[in-house]
């Protein structure tokens, strides 16, 4: 029996014990459904062999959202906690797993892949391309991403989740402190995720370096191209430092290694640096796929073109060049000495600098501009505000003599949130709504769409930004509970009030998302926002295989040229077209890696060498195997193109 | 598929072309990953508590050794894809033979390495120190025994296939690999070797 005590949960509770239930009815209803409607073979081939960016953005999107669930639900549970003082809702110690879990959820699992949502669907469309350049890869990304996420969810009915917050500070989170499995869970998942990721960097660099049509130079792309080169080239230089610092980790905690111990040599603060070089480059890689979004919708709502696109270029490459150098500022207060701190303090405070500059483009592009307030449109709107008062409240944190007060406070937690929320969440919002009629040929309820703004927005005010002034007043982070006398019981109410606003806001967009497949109308055309990129010049849905003919392109709205100027834009004859084969693979190396992963948070050896060994046998399979793809002759081409009104040159 | 004859081989194909660059892009991650595991070397290196310094253990034979091996194979690999671009397949399958068995014989020399520290009181769990050596090293031997499976599948193509532009393209992309390990390693000799000798 004590080899099956590791499974145990050190700390169960009834909602656990549900929660295990629930799991269990769910995973039995959807087997039994995909076995009762017949969907098993549909699901194989149609999705879990696809290899098409379109379909691999649509997955990573089902993934994002679910995730957003689990890390809403999470949330909530630590403003119920806090809501009022000495509550006894959560223990101290299911609340460290909580925020814990929130954390590395809504950031690894719940923003990465909303962003690699949006730029799989979009960047090979928005550059004329066919698919990205190595479509097996980028299936065997998001797989790896959604094992490692899946890995991660189990951790709290089978072990126990991770309890040291989602920097996962050693010795903190060492063996001597934490001595259930969840770290082990924290080390692995995120591991086998940023593998996935990493793979995703390299394979979009190369798409956009190489894919983009002849006639597309660097000046030539999109803004969010532009972002999503910046984003890949940021996660290429920084998601190997995650790898080491997550190995040695690891080797601290199952091979007894003495890297970020507090005796024999090791050095507890070399987790904190080397978390942050990694941790700062990934913020950015979180938001800047988010400034190329709202680029995007500020001038097709604006209908104007982009104000300032050179300096926006700069300062995005600035920023990410910048965003290496001010790690150190997430420990000011751990004692590296007055210069260290001094030096990080001004990168911090530069970094200001390019993200100010991309502000006032936004405004200036608004400005004279006929401003339609769609959907998409608030979401860019609400941003500005509130995305400022989150950067400069993190000025007010950079400056490392202040933040001797501000560390480790609901400050800082409301500041992060003030960045994240319109930063990400608001973009991934306004990205979903303005590019879902590409991705699902119908549109997104108005209506609907704008109470859904106006909760998220009202509740994530009410709910952050008390924060400010109980952080000030001295309220620490990650506490589970604080007393009566402290005076923070009111604000925090306030907060959870906020919060439940804020998930009603969120209910009402999954409600206009069903309500809008029942009911919106289907015959929209193609380009139902009168849009400027490329990707509105296919047809909704996109074609397997994107365009029938290479686009021509002179500028960075060729679409716009195309319908204003009527600059042609496809030209010559269509051509048979290449295409990547469907493939398992991806699919059965990444369930094989999360095998491996578990096998490795139980200290499992024998499971943990066995899947070890069918993961290179399956690189060694793909290594062997002969698939040169299939070609789509001319004649389907040309009938799937004739009943769809993509524009012609001959018909414009 | 279209062939661009101007070209040497491997560069023939656009998806071989796609390939080289999305390899040079990985070998940019993998210098990231290398930097950041040297960086930590360099910090916990003099932090050796009660165990034994470099000084102490490192041995100079064992490591000359193993450098002459994997320079030479870098040099020979250099040779097969010499001999790939002149479209002589048997000379190229002979050369990445040569090297695969020289990296053969290096990780032989460095398995001997590692269980004469652990022999001396050296072992993983002694000290950060040895911790970080164990895993900087074993990081670069776990990457030459990937590739030596690589490489060996690699020949097998080749000579099923022949000299394509697909089996090319493969062969080169393996090359780049393996001569980038070799910079590691020269990496790895002059700075921790030699430095922690002196
Ligand atoms: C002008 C821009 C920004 C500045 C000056 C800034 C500054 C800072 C500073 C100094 C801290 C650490 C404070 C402390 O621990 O006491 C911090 C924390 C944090 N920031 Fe920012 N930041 C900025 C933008 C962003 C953006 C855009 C994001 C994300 C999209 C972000 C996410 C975070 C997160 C997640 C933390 C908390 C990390 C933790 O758990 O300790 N920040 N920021
Ligand atoms: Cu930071």
């Amino acid at each position: 029996m004590t080899y099956f005590d590791r499974f145990a949960i050190p700390h169960p509770s009834p909602a656990i014990y549900a929660s295990m239930v629930a799991i269990g009815l769910t995973v039995i209803a959807i087997l039994f459904g995909l076995t009762y409607f017949k969907k098993w073979g549909y699901l194989w081939r149609e999705w879990l062999t696809t290899v098409d960016h379109k379909r691999i953005g649509i997955m990573y999107l089902i993934a994002a959202l679910l995730m957003l669930f689990r890390g809403g639900v999470d949330a909530i549970m630590l403003r119920a906690q806090t809501a009022v003082p000495d509550n006894t809702l959560l223990d101290a110690q299911h609340y460290n797993e909580v925020f814990t879990t929130h954390g590395v959820v809504m950031i690894i699992f719940m923003a990465m892949p909303f962003i690699y949502a949006l730029m799989n669907f979009i960047v090979p469309l928005q550059i004329g391309a066919r698919d990205v350049a190595f479509p097996r890869l980028n299936a065997l990304s998001f797989w790896l991403f959604f094992m490692g996420a899946m890995l991660f969810n189990i951790s709290f009915v089978v072990g126990g989740s991770p309890d040291a917050g989602w920097t996962s500070y050693f010795p903190l989170a060492g063996n001597d402190f934490s001595t259930s499995v969840g770290t082990n869970y924290y080390l692995l998942s995120i591991q086998i995720a940023g593998i996935g990721t990493l793979i995703s960097g390299i394979n979009f660099m190369t798409t956009i370096f190489k894919m983009r049509v002849p006639s597309m130079t660097l000046m030539k792309m999109p803004m969010f191209t532009w972002t999503a080169l910046i984003t890949n080239a940021i996660v290429v230089f920084a998601f190997p430092v995650l790898t080491v610092v997550l190995l040695l980790g690891t080797m601290d905690r199952l091979f007894g290694t003495h890297i970020f111990t507090m005796t024999n040599g090791g050095m507890d603060m070399l987790w904190a640096n080397l978390f942050w070089v990694w941790g700062h480059p990934e913020v950015y890689i979180l938001i800047l796929p988010a400034f190329g979004i709202y680029s995007e919708i500020v001038s097709t709502f604006s209908r104007r073109n982009l104000y300032g696109y050179k300096s926006m270029v700069a300062s995005i490459v600035i920023i990410s060049f910048l965003s290496f150098l001010v790690w150190a500022h997430h420990f000011f207060t751990m004692g590296q000495g007055a210069l260290a701190n001094s030096i990080f303090s001004i990168t911090t405070m530069a970094i200001a600098i390019p993200t100010g500059i991309k502000i006032f483009n936004w405004l200036l592009t608004m400005r004279k501009g006929r401003i339609e307030f769609t959907v998409p449109m608030l979401y860019t709107i609400g941003f500005i505000p509130i995305f400022t008062i989150g950067g400069v409240t993190g000025v007010m944190l950079g400056m490392a003599s202040a933040d001797y007060q501000y560390h480790n406070t609901m400050f800082l937690v409301a500041h992060f949130h003030y960045t994240i929320i319109p930063g990400v969440v608001f973009a991934m919002l306004a990205g979903l709504t303005y590019w879902w009629p590409k991705m699902f040929g119908y549109m997104l309820s108005e209506k609907i769409g704008k109470w859904a703004f106006w909760f998220i927005a009202i509740g994530f005010n009410v709910t952050f930004f008390p924060m400010f002034f109980t952080g000030l007043d001295g309220q620490a982070r990650r506490m589970y509970t604080y007393s009566e006398a402290t005076g923070y019981g009111p604000l925090n109410l306030l907060s959870f009030a906020g919060a439940i606003v804020l998930m009603a806001g969120v209910a009402i967009l999954v409600y206009n998302i069903y309500y809008s497949t029942r009911y919106a109308p289907r015959n929209i055309g193609s380009d139902p926002w009168n849009a400027r990129t490329l990707e509105w010049a296919t047809q909704s849905p996109v074609q397997s295989y994107n365009f029938a003919r290479t686009p021509h392109v002179e500028s960075t709205e060729a679409f716009w040229d195309h319908k204003k100027k009527g600059k042609p834009l496809f030209k010559g004859k269509i051509e048979k077209i290449h295409m990547p084969n469907n493939s398992g693979m991806p699919f059965i190396m990444s369930s094989i890696f999360f095998v491996w992963g578990f096998s490795f948070v139980f200290s499992m050896w024998i499971p943990a060498i066995i899947t070890t060994i069918a993961i290179f046998a399956c690189m060694a399979h793909r290594s062997f195997e002969k698939d040169d793809g299939y070609y789509i002759p001319v004649e389907e081409i040309e009938a799937t193109e004739k009943d769809s009104e993509v524009l012609t040159d001959e018909t414009r | 598929m279209k062939l661009d004859n101007s070209l040497p081989l491997e560069y023939k194909t656009e998806q071989g072309r796609l390939n080289i660059l999305g390899f040079w892009i990985f070998l940019g991650a993998e210098v990231m990953l290398f930097a950041t595991l040297f960086a930590t070397y360099f910090i916990l290196a003099p932090r050796t508590a009660s165990g034994p310094t470099g000084a102490e253990i490192f041995e100079i034979t064992p490591v000359l050794i193993e450098t002459i091996l994997l320079l030479t194979s870098s040099f020979t690999i250099g040779l097969g894809v010499h001999a790939m671009r002149l479209g002589r397949k048997n000379a190229m399958m002979t050369f990445f033979g040569i090297t695969l068995l020289l990296g053969l014989a290096f990780l032989g020399v460095e398995i001997y390495e590692f269980t004469h520290y652990v022999n001396i009181g050296a072992g993983l769990q002694v000290s950060a120190f040895t911790g970080i050596l164990m895993t900087t090293l074993g990081t670069h031997g776990a990457h030459v025994t990937l590739g030596l499976f690589w490489g060996l599948f690699i020949i097998l193509q080749v000579k099923k296939y022949g000299l394509t532009p697909k089996t090319a393209n493969k062969a080169f992309i393996f090359s780049l690999y393996w001569h980038f390990l070799d910079v590691v390693w020269i990496f790895i000799f002059s700075f921790v070797y030699l430095k922690g000798m002196m």
